[in-house]
Parts: C-alpha cells; sequence; structure tokens
C-alpha cells in the first residue's frame, strides 16, 4: 500500500514539474491516458482536476475544461471507475483537486475511503476552511492515510501559515499571488520577496508554488525558492489544441527541462 | 442569544459558515472581525439614520390594504419597500454596505446583479459617496434588462458582463467573487443577498432588519399591539424575507411564511422553489440548502421573476426551513402574475413580480376572525411592466 511518507520524500525533491489537468477533458476517456503521459514524460506528481458547475478560484480556460468535462459526463464517480487501473500504470503521486460541493455531495468519507482504494494520495480542496476541515474532516481524511493539501496566498499571516503546516500531511500550495488561475506571474520583486519570506520561515513542510507558472522561465524562478511548480493553464490549454497527440504532452513537459 | 441568529463561529444551526477559497480569508476576516464593532457604532448608526430617513425616505409606510383585507377575511398591512429610492428594499442593504466600506477604507466596490436591482443599488451609493462601482451581471440579463443597465452607466458603474456557465446571476456572482481574489485589497464585494461566507448573511439581514423594526413600531401605532399572526415575504437569496422575518423570529406565536418561486411548477423541471427541490451543499461560500444533481454540480433554476432565480438560499432561511421555524410554500408564475394584477386592480399598486410571489400565497390561507397579515411588498412593477404586458396582452 501507499503511505504517505513515500508521498512526502517524493514532493521533498528539488525542481520538481507538476502538472494540473481536468478530468474527462478534452474527452471523458482522457483522464488516465493523460496521467501515463505526463509520468513518462517527466512530470514528477499530478493533481487532476474534479469538475465543477462554479469554479470561482479559476480563470476563463479551467472554467472551459470543467464545463466541457462535465457535457462529456464526468463525475466522482466515474473518476473513480476510471482511475481503478491508476497505480498499474502510475506510480508518481496523485492528488485530486476540486470544489467541496461534489465531495460533499459524494460523501467525504467515501471520497477518502475510494482515494485510498485507487491510489490516489490526497487531495485539494480551495473552498474547504481550515476550520470545517479540524472540527469535521479530519479524522476521515487521517483515517484512510489522504493528504489533505492547504493552500498559502501572500495575504496569509505568518501564525496561520504555522498552523497551515503542522497540518499539512504532503506540502504546502503556495499561490504565487492573490489571483484566479491563469493569471501569467509577474515575476517581480513582490513576488520574489514574499517566496523568500515563506523560504525563510523554516516550515517542516515542502512547497510548491501554483497559479500562474506557464513555462520554464517562471518554473525556474519559482522553483528557486520551493520544491517545485505546478503548471496548470498552460497545460490544459495544450489539451484543448484539435487532435492533441502524446507527442504534443511529451513536448510540453521537455519544453521545461 | 435568539437560536435563530448566527453563533460566534458563523453558523445558523448546521448551515452558513465561510467556505471560501484561501484566497478570499484575510477579506472574509477582516469582515467578520470588524463588521460587527463599526455597525454598532454610534457614529455609523447616526449616518445610517440619517441616510435612510433623508435619501431613501424611510420609514416606508405600513399600508392596511382595505379592498384586499375585505377579498380574503383578513387585516393585510402591507409594508411598502416598494416606495423606496431606486424602487425595493435593496438599498437598505447597500447604504449600510458602502458607510462599512468606508470605514474599511476601500476604495472600490464590486457586485454581482441578476435583474440589475441590487446593481442600481449599488451603483447609487457609489455614486452618492464618489467611489468606484464595477458590477458583474450574466450577459443573459443584460440583454433582458436594459433599462436597468442604462441606469447603472448612467451612474458611473461599469457593467461586465458574465460570460462564464449559464450567464446569469450565479454565474455574475462567481465573477464578482474572482475579482474579489484578484482584487483583495482595496475592493470591497457588495453581496446583494442574505447569502455568502459568514459575515455576510448576518450583516445583510441586520442592515435589512428596519423592515420588521418599522413595522412592529407601526403595528403598535395602527392595532395597538405589534403582534401579527402571519408575516409573509418571497425569498430568492431572501435579503427582504430576511429583514421582515428579522424582530419577529423570537416571537413563536408569530407565523413566518416564505415564498419561494415554483416557475413553471415545483416539478416542472423549471422552477426555483429550493427548499422543495433543493439538498444540502455548499455554494457562494456557505452551507445551506441548494438546487444540484446527485453529483453536486449546480442546477440553473427558473423564475418569471429575475429576483428570485437563485438556485440556494440564505444559510438562515435554511435553518428556519430545517428548524420549522418557517413555514416554506411556492407560488408559479401564473398565481404570482395573477396576484400582482389583483393587487393593481384593488389598491392601484403595481407590485415587483417577486413581490407578488408573496401576495400569491393569500389564495391558499384560510383565515378565522379577524387575523392579522403583514405582507412584504419588497419592490415596485416599474421594471416588470414589459412582462406585465406581455403576459396579460396589454
Amino acid at each position: 500500500m501507499r503511505t504517505l511518507d513515500h508521498t512526502r520524500k517524493i514532493v521533498q525533491g528539488e525542481r520538481l514539474l507538476s502538472i494540473y489537468y481536468t478530468a474527462g477533458y478534452p474527452t471523458l476517456e482522457s483522464t488516465l491516458n493523460i496521467a501515463a503521459t505526463l509520468e513518462k514524460s517527466g512530470a514528477d506528481f499530478l493533481e487532476i482536476g474534479i469538475p465543477y458547475s462554479d469554479p470561482v478560484a479559476d480563470g476563463p480556460v479551467i472554467q472551459e475544461s470543467s464545463q466541457k468535462a462535465l457535457r462529456n459526463g464526468m463525475s466522482l464517480k466515474v473518476l473513480f471507475e476510471q482511475l481503478k487501473p491508476l497505480r498499474e500504470q502510475v506510480q508518481i503521486p496523485v492528488f485530486l483537486m476540486g470544489y467541496f460541493n461534489t465531495i460533499l455531495q459524494y460523501g467525504v468519507e467515501k471520497f477518502c475511503a475510494d482515494c485510498q482504494a485507487v491510489g490516489v494520495d490526497g487531495a485539494i480542496i480551495p473552498d474547504l476552511p481550515l476550520y470545517e476541515y479540524e472540527e469535521m474532516y479530519q479524522p476521515i481524511f487521517e483515517k484512510y492515510g489522504i493528504s489533505n493539501v492547504f493552500l498559502v496566498t501572500p495575504q496569509t499571516s505568518d501564525e496561520r501559515i504555522r498552523k497551515i503546516d503542522a497540518l499539512s500531511t504532503s506540502f504546502i500550495y503556495l499561490l504565487s499571488s492573490n489571483a484566479t488561475t491563469g493569471k501569467q506571474l509577474q515575476v517581480e520583486d513582490r513576488s520574489e520577496a514574499y517566496f523568500a519570506r515563506i523560504k525563510n520561515m523554516g516550515l517542516s513542510s515542502p512547497i510548491v508554488i501554483g497559479f500562474g507558472i506557464s513555462n520554464r522561465e517562471t518554473h525556474q524562478k519559482a522553483t528557486n525558492y520551493a520544491n517545485g511548480a505546478i503548471v496548470g493553464t498552460a497545460f490544459v490549454r495544450v489539451l484543448g489544441k484539435e487532435n492533441v497527440a502524446a507527442a504534443d504532452i511529451s513536448e510540453f513537459i521537455a519544453s521545461f527541462k | 442569544m435568539s437560536q435563530y441568529q448566527v453563533d460566534d463561529r458563523g453558523y445558523y444551526g448546521p448551515f452558513g459558515g465561510a467556505y471560501v477559497p484561501e484566497m478570499l480569508y484575510p477579506n472574509v476576516e477582516e469582515l467578520q472581525n470588524e463588521y460587527q464593532n463599526i455597525i454598532q457604532d454610534p457614529s455609523f448608526r447616526e449616518d445610517f439614520v440619517k441616510l435612510l430617513k433623508d435619501y431613501v425616505g424611510r420609514p416606508s409606510p405600513l399600508y392596511l390594504a382595505n379592498r384586499l383585507s375585505e377579498k380574503y377575511g383578513a387585516r393585510i398591512f402591507l409594508k411598502r419597500e416598494d416606495l423606496n429610492h431606486t424602487g425595493a428594499h435593496k438599498i437598505n442593504n447597500t447604504i449600510g454596505q458602502i458607510l462599512l466600506a468606508e470605514r474599511l477604507g476601500k476604495k472600490r466596490i464590486i457586485a454581482e446583479t441578476g435583474a440589475g436591482q441590487h446593481g442600481v443599488a449599488t451603483a447609487t451609493v457609489c455614486a452618492l459617496k464618489g467611489l468606484e462601482c464595477v458590477v458583474y451581471m450574466g450577459e443573459i440579463d443584460i440583454e433582458r434588462q436594459a433599462p436597468n443597465v442604462a441606469r447603472m452607466k448612467m451612474m458611473g458603474a461599469t457593467v461586465v458582463p458574465a460570460t462564464s456557465g449559464s450567464k446569469t446571476l450565479k454565474d455574475a456572482t462567481n465573477e464578482a467573487l474572482r475579482d474579489w481574489i484578484n482584487n483583495p485589497v482595496d475592493t470591497h464585494y457588495i453581496i446583494g443577498s442574505v447569502v455568502g461566507p459568514h459575515p455576510y448573511p448576518d450583516m445583510v439581514a441586520r442592515f435589512q432588519s428596519i423592515i420588521s423594526e418599522e413595522t412592529r413600531k407601526q403595528l403598535v401605532e395602527q392595532t395597538g399591539s405589534s403582534h401579527a399572526d402571519h408575516v409573509i415575504a418571497c425569498v430568492g437569496g431572501g435579503s427582504n424575507a430576511a429583514g421582515m422575518f428579522y424582530h419577529f423570529l423570537d416571537d413563536e406565536a408569530v407565523n413566518l411564511i416564505a415564498v419561494e418561486a415554483a416557475g413553471h411548477g415545483v416539478n416542472s423541471g423549471e422552477s426555483a422553489a429550493t427548499t422543495a427541490l433543493g439538498r444540502e451543499g455548499v455554494l457562494h461560500g456557505s452551507r445551506s440548502i441548494l438546487m444540484q444533481t446527485e453529483d453536486g454540480q449546480v442546477i440553473e433554476p427558473y423564475s418569471i421573476s429575475a429576483g428570485l432565480d437563485y438556485p440556494g438560499i440564505g444559510p438562515q432561511h435554511a435553518w428556519l426551513f430545517k428548524s420549522g421555524r418557517g413555514t416554506f410554500v411556492s407560488a408559479t408564475d401564473d398565481e404570482a402574475m395573477q396576484a400582482g394584477l389583483l393587487l393593481t386592480k384593488l389598491e392601484g399598486i403595481i407590485p415587483a413580480i417577486e413581490s407578488a410571489h408573496a401576495l400569491a400565497h393569500l389564495e391558499k390561507m384560510t383565515f378565522k376572525g379577524d387575523e392579522t397579515v403583514v405582507i412584504c411588498l419588497s419592490g415596485r412593477g416599474d421594471k416588470d411592466l414589459d412582462n406585465y404586458m406581455k403576459y396579460f396582452g396589454f
């Protein structure tokens, strides 16, 4: 069985490249193939998005991919069915990222149990607050060994970051700026100062930077301060091209190396 | 403290909370920490009351509708929020929130709007205070509600079309939340209903509570008692109902009736009757009851009334429903349109179609003796003339 210690070791690496994409996009059946291709191409770990009708933290590109995925018939039920052979094909860590309502309706305990059953390592749920997680859901996540990943933004207080660090069992998802997904990261003094501030806090959890990471330059810049960085919108754009093939995915990943 | 008011964790029973992405946490936390101090401050109270009196025209009358009373065999009062400046109860909230935004030092105001009533009320107070105003409105609603778009623009607001999803109120709300995520420091988001993350539902309800505060005083003046047997209001998100119920919540002898929009019929597939069709879930920052698929995808509601076609209700209303304190019913498009016409003919008052839903419930009630009924006439029907004309062929 996969353990969180194993996952945590992997995300403690250097200059890691993580990729986000929406489940069921561009086609309903593409989810697992894309994961396998990404691993072969050299991605270090993955976030698979659970499509939702009202994704408030996302910009237009990921919104559209979610809508398309929903029209394709994607749901958590379908996704877990598709992920049954996940660990026959993919060994790198996999996280599911989605909005809380879809998980609440599926059942938080069933969600965690199914994650464990198919070998998903953790979940990123942007609109599940820290308070509600601690009060209601932490024991369930722990029971099934599923990591809940918290977000930190430039406005998050040091005190709150310390608390998040203590609760984190895999990595902390550091937002490059206060923004929705798909905005180009402006690598400027302000963001570098913020990355440096976090780095100098000496947190025990690995740090992975996301939002606005779209190319080699922004990835390099971010990983000067963090264990890894996550590319979402730029990759979803690649998937949106007509007749996208495995070679397009490999080429995209290679451009970061 | 009242069991029907928000607790110190931001919940009404199991409903409420602040289910927002971390990006919005500092904004919401700032409001949570500050709103009570600010709105209880005497200088805030003074400014608020003065503007409500001199600018909005409060107190709004409580009018004993004689011919309507005669028809239904009860003593029916109308709380005339339709006579407020800008034509609806929405302005009570935007006045409160603009004063709050000023005290928080915010320079830019954003809002969502469906039919445009809240957008107009927000643009109005921004003009009043000289603050930048951006209103998100569904692309489809912009086409349907041209006069309100023009009003907002005349007052200097920027109206941004929401082009995502179903291109209506729920998507306008999503776009406003996205704007707030991208502009966390200088911007205040004026939510138009008793929805959203804590403290919005409580804050908006407090600003709207002026409705029932006045009503109880006016009842004493006119009947010798502050008691009403039935208090009726329409519910989309539920802000006029929250204000109308507020000072009656702890008086269990008062029957609180919330009327949702049933559209073409509760089970027609084209409805906005949230409590009849919805389940517990999380939308726009709070845990409440919402219309959704089995997979938790939010369903686009339908009503002839643009102010009631929201897929959720405020968390306090969800609690009133679940605890049994409130009676939740619904009225169809047809029932509301007929009730609107009836009020016009009997009393010379053309109600907003939203408010006509509350009036429509009278047809389903039976009264014994001299029961007192208060109905919140939340808005005037000028904005709905097109709909009335099309429906009745005038």
